[in-house]
């Protein structure tokens, strides 16, 4: 992880929102486009060692991506995020939910809203702030029950010898 | 038996939030609770009954009065439930940073 780039997580308790704040080192449409296009999502969107893969992609208000986080044991859990308005390179704004493989809502499953805004720096880098907002604390947790408690057994520590001989290939 | 519930079922409801919030300044009996909400008294006895169940609150009796006090030692369970959220979000973006890189590259 780099200290120097910018990362802020609040959580609003009281609204049930979540805000990511975080700065990558590259122009905003590089970072727009690994936001908004399948086979860059694919290779970040999932935190190790899930991975996501792509059902269907069509960005455009009105479109969605359907996709799902697969586990190291096989399993996957299909999600769909409906697009509902975009301003290319600066902020999208998105209904994530939960699916079959076929794109069928499952509406026992918490829903989130998702808006992302994409703002450069004088230095060059984008600053990405994510805002989702669930109904409730608890629906959190159900997120969280979904599996990805796995991702999180790998430790920081790992992850940062990971990303250092990612580098030097 | 004791009956124990979960902290998040606490939280789940805007009411006992709110609740919870009064009481992280201070403590407060149930009446000057009840006080601050447009419902009925028993409604808000209810939402005393699952905060405290869920050791969010603790009640001690002084006359005729309860008066309940925040436990900040199980509200920090919380925080530190929330702190895995942060951590899936690091890791997110751990690998975002990398693809980064890997597109510079390319692009060169």
């Amino acid at each position: 992880m780099n200290a120097n780039l910018q990362f802020d997580f609040i959580v609003d308790k009281e609204n049930s929102v979540l805000t990511v704040i975080r700065e990558f080192a590259a122009e905003p449409q590089m970072v727009w486009d690994a936001y908004t296009k399948k086979e860059l999502l694919e290779k970040w969107f999932a935190p190790r060692p899930w991975t996501a893969k792509t059902g269907h992609m069509d960005f455009r208000e009105g479109g969605h991506w359907l996709y799902a986080m697969c586990g190291p044991d096989g399993e996957e859990h299909w999600a769909r995020m409906d697009y509902q308005s975009i301003t290319p390179i600066t902020e999208y704004i998105a209904q994530d939910l939960f699916c079959d493989a076929e794109g069928n809502p499952n509406t026992a499953l918490p829903q989130s809203e998702w808006k992302v805004e994409f703002k450069p720096t004088t230095e060059g880098n984008t600053v990405a702030h994510n805002t989702i907002k669930y109904n409730s604390l608890a629906d959190l947790e159900v997120v969280l029950k979904m599996g990805m408690q796995e991702g999180l057994t790998m430790t920081l520590e790992q992850l940062d010898e990971l990303l250092g001989t990612m580098k030097n290939k | 038996m004791k009956l124990r519930r979960d902290p998040f079922q606490a939280i789940a409801d805007p009411t006992r939030r709110a609740i919870l919030v009064l009481l992280a300044t201070q403590s407060m009996t149930a009446g000057a609770i009840a006080k601050n909400f447009d419902v009925a008294r028993p409604t808000i006895s209810k939402h005393m009954q699952v905060l405290q169940e869920c050791e969010l609150i603790e009640g001690s009796q002084e006359g005729r009065e309860i008066t309940y006090t925040i436990k900040a030692e199980n509200m920090k369970a919380i925080d530190q439930w929330l702190e895995q959220f942060r951590k899936i979000w690091e890791d997110r973006f751990s690998q975002l940073d990398n693809l980064f890189i890997t597109m510079k590259k390319e692009k060169k």
